[in-house]
């Protein structure tokens, strides 16, 4: 299947991308890891005339440690960030990395780009929602940086300016004592997911002091689950908290039903992860290691 | 859409020899490989980003070459399955799924056996949990996989006792 002609354009520079984009006009896309632009070309679901490529810009892969906080360049890879020590500091970020559909689309697929195309069903955007997490974007005007919450507007909608671009994203290392986990469920590895669960939490001796949790694939954004964090925040997580903090969870859900269940199954389902999820979390945060990702038939 | 279309020249080594060529902007990677360069085994199969039949290795990275445009593999190392064997000798890969059992219809096999060479680069032991998430974005619709779990084991066994280079 071949998509529909375009020019094609390769961006020397996050700045250059920008230039071209506002010179290009609206038919012009962004190309960074390609593997939702691409299949959504080939199916004629995406028809731009120009596509600037950013695969050939150096040194904006990078994943580094500064102070308290990690970068990711734009066009860092999910399979870089599954491998890099460095993101192994938010242990949530390797569940994620490490579970996006398989080896082959994580090899390509980068975070700058899955932000940037806001699907309702992507693992990313749930998972930095319950961290301290800042898009840095750049565009002719100059930079700016912007809170996720404020960055994600809708579904497949973000804050960004026609001439604007994603160029790094910044995650603030959680305090002592913090443990976070991403559960997601999928039907097989290469398809995104049913529903998805991310919990990050942090504790003073037995209680938990802070506490966010994210429901993903169950409304046209990222869902927080302030009601059931606020069950459980301050509180010595029991399990009988941990349920009314998954019915909260479920009556926060928002889930259409499609292909991949009912409305009611994706209900139940992401309960389900948010249990799951708050006891990684928990784990965790005692210093214990479990290992969690997507789980898959 | 261009009035006429636009050709960009790329430099691609696949399999150790490098080739130039002007291609369109929408020719695929895999397209590249099976039509201009005429190495039909690397094949088609969902041309959707699923079944990884079409599964190459780019600068060592397995990728679904349906889903990266010929024009970003410039520069850039592509081995294919006619690059596993050296001087007429399978590669230990190709052994192992011939011994094992590792096929029926042989349509998915090019694009696991690539797989199947990066999981054993990274990691010469892997444990069948890693086996099975290396190739969980490969489909076979045969073998039920038993056999191709098989096969890799039976390859990473062979290559460990021959400290095999690639």
């Amino acid at each position: 299947m071949y998509p529909q002609a375009f020019t094609y354009h390769r961006a020397s520079s996050l700045k250059d991308a920008a230039t071209l984009l506002s010179q290009l006009g609206e038919g012009a896309k962004l190309l960074a890891g390609g593997q939702s632009l691409i299949p959504l070309m080939k199916l004629r679901f995406a028809n731009p005339t120009h596509l600037v490529d950013l695969n050939f810009v150096q040194g904006i892969s990078y994943i580094q440690q500064k102070n308290d906080a990690l970068h990711f360049g734009a066009l860092a890879r999910h399979a870089e960030i599954e491998k890099s020590p460095t993101a192994a500091k938010i242990p949530v970020l390797r569940d994620c990395a490490a579970g996006i559909a398989d080896v082959q689309v994580r090899n390509r697929g980068t975070i700058g780009g899955s932000l940037a195309e806001a699907d309702p069903s992507s693992d990313w955007a749930t998972v930095l929602l319950t961290l301290s997490c800042e898009v840095r974007c750049v565009g002719l005007s100059g930079e700016r940086s912007l809170k996720l919450s404020e960055f994600l507007k809708d579904a497949y909608t973000t804050s960004l300016a026609s001439d604007e671009l994603v160029s790094e994203v910044v995650v603030k290392v959680p305090p002592e004592n913090s443990g976070g986990a991403y559960i997601a469920f999928k039907r097989t590895a290469p398809v995104y997911p049913t529903a998805s669960a991310a919990v990050q939490l942090s504790l003073e001796g037995d209680h938990c002091r802070e506490i966010a949790i994210a429901l993903g694939c169950v409304g046209l954004l990222p869902i927080r689950v302030r009601e059931g964090e606020s069950v459980l925040r301050g509180q010595q997580i029991t399990p009988k908290l941990v349920e009314s903090a998954a019915e909260a969870a479920r009556a926060a859900a928002d889930p259409q039903p499609d292909m991949r269940g009912s409305a009611e199954y994706k209900r139940q389902l992401v309960g389900a992860l948010v249990k799951r999820a708050t006891e990684a979390a928990l784990q965790r945060a005692r210093g214990q290691q479990v290992e969690v990702s997507h789980i898959y038939a | 859409m261009p009035e006429t279309a636009q050709k960009v020249s790329i430099q691609v080594r696949v399999n150790g020899k490098l080739h130039s060529r002007e291609v369109e902007p929408r020719c695929l990677l895999v397209e590249f490989i099976r039509e201009d360069l005429e190495l039909t085994g690397t094949h088609i199969g969902c041309d959707t980003t699923y079944c990884g039949a079409c599964t190459v290795l780019m600068d060592g990275a397995a990728v679904k070459s349906c889903t990266v445009f010929a024009v970003q593999a410039d520069g850039a190392e592509i081995t294919t399955v006619e690059g596993l064997e050296k001087d007429g000798e399978l590669h230990p890969i190709q052994k192992a799924f011939g011994d094992c059992y590792g096929l029926q219809c042989g349509y998915c096999t090019p694009g696991l056996m690539l797989s199947a060479l990066q999981l054993l680069k990274d990691n010469s032991s892997p444990n069948q949990k890693q086996i099975r998430k290396a190739i969980a974005g490969n489909t076979c619709r045969c073998t039920g996989y038993q056999n191709i779990f098989k096969a890799i084991e039976a390859a990473a066994l062979k290559m460990r006792s021959t400290s095999h280079g690639d």
